[in-house]
């Protein structure tokens, strides 16, 4: 069996520090809105009683597809812009996949473009495959 | 109590749970159902919700650090990916048809045995012989050390890729990031050295959660009012262990912590079973 070596380290690299830094700012970026977004919820309604979370209301508590945050964001609810920072933060792994993949085809790796394809294809399956049931 | 002071306990108990997560390695998401389900009473489906997004708050914030480094094995992690996002959609399926007190159940199990996994014996064996199948997939590697660049070379691959196949729907159906089983396929099953499995691990997580995430956040376990003290909490938590883990040997903390990890998890298991969530 031959040793297998990557071809072309340095394109390797480059692509693990370019992960890297859009991890970081995936996660900072939405650490930043759901900040902003929970101050002005506590400034919106930080004296009201908690809400009763020992019931689950599921999608009747609304906020639970895109449009129906940003609709909450232009009406200026909070809760809508801490769901955007909740949104920008589950894009940031998806995203992840995505360089990866960018990564693989740079450096002609055929059977990995098929495997990041495939974890690819997984999440937009569950993003858009109405698993909602 | 108001929605301020209900928000501020819970960001100090989101703090203090990621920072124990991540000076023990469980990881905070695993800390913060318990003390969401069995401190603030709250329905155990917006407890797994909060905790996926801390799981994949922490893995994407670790990671970063991790892969600069080139500690983490990214083709392994990709394939393995396969399994554990499979698994995971998988997982939050079927969630919706299993009772929360078997969800609860079941989430005192994985946390006794993933107190199990962080006091055992670390793999820092490196194999020479790899499987035929580790060649063919490209997944053996080097990583760096304080002596240089160390080879190593994967066994088992099939059977490390079904244990994460089992790790990614116990992580959609529970919400954790089920790092202790992922250690467990890569650690002990495809013999790769302790601190490459971890990282890689670490790397997944984030992955696997938001392929879970994606469906529960459509379902509304996402709830803002516990998703914001939650998130920022254990993100600030893990942030001041990695620093301490630097100048700090967690040892005799690790031992207290999984003993009280072991009363958390018959505490979960005993009221799931008399039907309490």
């Amino acid at each position: 069996m031959k040793k297998v070596i990557s071809k072309s380290f340095l394109a390797d690299a480059d692509i693990e520090k370019i992960i890297g830094l859009q991890l970081r700012y995936g996660v900072v970026i939405a650490s930043l809105i759901v900040l902003i977004g929970g101050v002005l919820y506590l400034v919106q309604q930080g004296q009201g009683a908690i809400p009763p979370y020992r019931t689950f209301l599921g999608e009747s508590a609304g906020y639970t597809s895109l449009s129906q945050i940003v609709k909450g964001i232009g009406a200026g609810q909070a809760k809508g812009i801490v769901q955007m920072g909740v949104v920008v933060l589950i894009a940031t792994p998806i995203l992840r996949i995505a360089f990866s993949l960018v990564g693989f085809i740079l450096e002609k790796d055929r059977l990995y473009i098929i495997i990041t394809a495939i974890v690819l294809s997984v999440m937009l399956f569950s993003i858009f495959g109405g698993l909602k049931i | 109590m108001t929605i301020l002071t209900f928000t501020l306990i819970l960001l100090a108990g989101a703090y203090l749970a990621g920072l124990v997560g991540s000076l023990t390695g469980l990881g905070g998401g695993v800390v913060v159902i318990p003390l969401l389900t069995l401190v603030f009473h709250v329905d155990i489906r917006y407890a797994i919700g909060a905790a996926l997004l801390a799981s994949i708050a922490n893995s994407s914030g670790a990671a970063s650090a991790y892969v600069k480094e080139g500690i983490t094995n990214i083709r392994l992690g990709m394939f393995l990916e396969i399994a554990t996002t499979i698994g995971a959609v998988g997982g939050a399926v079927i969630a919706v048809y299993t009772p929360t007190n078997t969800i609860a159940i079941l989430f005192g199990a994985i946390l006794l045995f993933s107190a199990a996994m962080t006091i055992r014996k670390k793999n820092q064996e490196v194999s020479t012989e790899g499987s035929p199948l580790s060649y063919k997939l490209k997944l053996n590697s080097s990583y760096p050390t304080k002596d240089g660049e160390v080879s190593y070379k994967l066994k088992n691959v099939g059977a490390g890729f079904s244990i994460m196949a089992l790790a990614g729907v116990l992580s959609g159906l529970l919400g954790i990031g089920s790092g202790a089983l992922k250690v467990l396929a890569m650690d002990s099953t495809m013999h790769i050295p302790f601190k490459v499995s971890t990282t890689t691990s670490n790397f997944m997580i984030g992955v696997t959660a938001a392929a879970s995430a994606v469906v529960y956040l459509q379902r509304g376990y996402m709830d803002a009012g516990i998703a914001f003290p939650v998130m920022l909490g254990v993100l600030g938590g893990a942030f001041t262990g990695s620093k301490l883990l630097t100048r700090m040997d967690p040892k005799v903390l690790k031992y207290i912590f999984c003993v009280a990890i072991t009363f958390v998890a018959a505490e979960m298991i005993f009221n799931g079973y008399n039907h309490k969530f």
